[in-house]
């Protein structure tokens, strides 16, 4: 079953029919959920509306988590099975996963200003957000660093699993140590801590962000594919 | 013939062991890079700390001017004003310690509130901030859904934080 789909051509068949769907989702999700974010939804008690920061902060976080934790699984799989799609998908991922984290920290950092008083403070969760940046960054200039970019592969890869690390700190960060950060307020014991009205647009723009992902990876993928593509044919020129 | 048939078996196989022994390399090296980085982060969990407590800091015998940021609730009904000067007490309702500020605070700022402030001792055991920040905690809410916890006395002040 794995292998079935592991073969790049079969692979983007089956993505070439969905990305139209997942494109299209995308726009309306993400159209539907800035609406509420920005329009619909009520003021915080606490915040105002300055609380609008978090329908873009806390979808771009868990994206940059999310698209990392994949990026991992998926340098595993080729390290250990040799699997030439779950690179390409792991290098496809890599600079989406960076723009989000980028984004991140941007949103976090006018969002902080305002409420807490700073742009910056260097505390473990910020701390640890800014090293999974610059994870991605090293991850996507060592996969450059080489002529021959499939040698840039397996050093890459090890680079991705061994900051895979970096994932469960930045998620307990706020529990662990003291943090100029809040604690999680969607994974707790007893439900969320944010109310119906502002949790549905928080849905929202999670589910049109995660649909972006998909959309643009399989056009990064088709591209990936395209490019080993042209470096064969090249090698078997020069070559034959 | 059965010369024909064992090399490409034997080379299946061999292949199958290659990908059990990269896997077997790979949970071995996530394990220890896992437990490398946890007992390295449990050695330096001092200092990762963003601020400390006040029972942190009462109990310690803290010199005076050494720096160090504190964070806690502002007590209910401590706080001064007199022109940009402010005098608070933060609380973890363990223990209490009395801050001196000058400056802008954030918005955010109020008794009840959860804040960061960085500064000082003084030799008087209290606080000479050079900077406060507010901390907010993990509920997000509309201000009627606040008001209607507050009324019906569901309503826990400043909460976790």
């Amino acid at each position: 079953m794995m292998h079935r789909f592991a073969n790049p051509t079969r692979f983007m068949r089956v993505a070439n029919v969905i990305l139209p769907w997942t494109a299209g989702l995308t726009l309306l999700f993400l159209a539907a959920g800035l609406y509420q974010a920005l329009f619909a939804s009520p003021a915080d008690y606490q915040q105002g509306e300055t609380v609008r920061i978090m329908y873009i902060h806390v979808p771009a976080a868990y994206m940059a988590m999310m698209i990392y934790a994949s990026m991992a699984v998926a340098s595993a799989t080729s390290l250990i099975w040799k699997h030439p799609l779950a690179d390409m998908i792991a290098r496809a991922s890599a600079p989406i996963g960076a723009v989000f984290t980028f984004l991140c920290l941007l949103s976090g950092s006018l969002w902080g200003q305002p409420m807490w008083g700073t742009w910056w403070v260097w505390d473990a969760r910020l701390t640890s957000v800014l090293i999974l940046f610059f994870l991605y960054l090293g991850y996507i200039a060592l996969l450059n660093a080489f002529d021959d970019p499939a040698r840039g592969a397996k050093p890459a890869a090890i680079l991705a699993l061994v900051g895979a690390v970096n994932l469960p700190i930045i998620k307990f960060s706020v529990d662990w140590w003291n943090t100029l950060h809040q604690p999680a307020s969607l994974a707790k014991m007893d439900g969320p801590a944010i109310d119906p009205s502002m949790l549905w647009p928080l849905i929202f723009m999670a589910v049109g962000f995660t649909l972006f992902y998909i959309s643009v990876g399989i056009l990064r993928l088709r591209g990936e594919i395209a490019g080993a593509r042209i470096r064969n044919l090249r090698l078997g020129m020069t070559h034959g | 013939m059965t010369s024909e048939t064992t090399p490409p078996k034997r080379r299946t196989v061999r292949a199958a062991t290659r990908k059990t022994r990269r896997l077997y390399i790979v949970l071995a090296g996530m394990t220890m890079l896992g437990l490398a980085a946890g007992l390295s982060l449990f050695a330096m969990r001092d200092s990762l700390v963003f601020f400390y407590t006040p029972s942190d800091i009462v109990g310690k015998e803290m010199k005076p001017g050494q720096r160090v940021r504190l964070g806690g609730l502002v007590a209910q009904g401590s706080v001064e004003k007199d022109g940009t000067t402010v005098r608070f007490v933060v609380t973890d309702y363990a223990a209490e310690l009395p801050v001196t500020y000058t400056g802008i605070l954030p918005d955010l700022f109020s008794e009840g509130q959860g804040v960061v402030a960085e500064g000082s001792m003084l030799p008087d055991g209290t606080m000479k901030a050079t900077s406060v920040l507010a901390k907010h905690d993990e509920n997000y809410m509309p201000k009627e859904v606040a008001e209607k916890l507050k009324e019906s006395g569901r309503w826990q002040e400043g909460g976790e934080q």
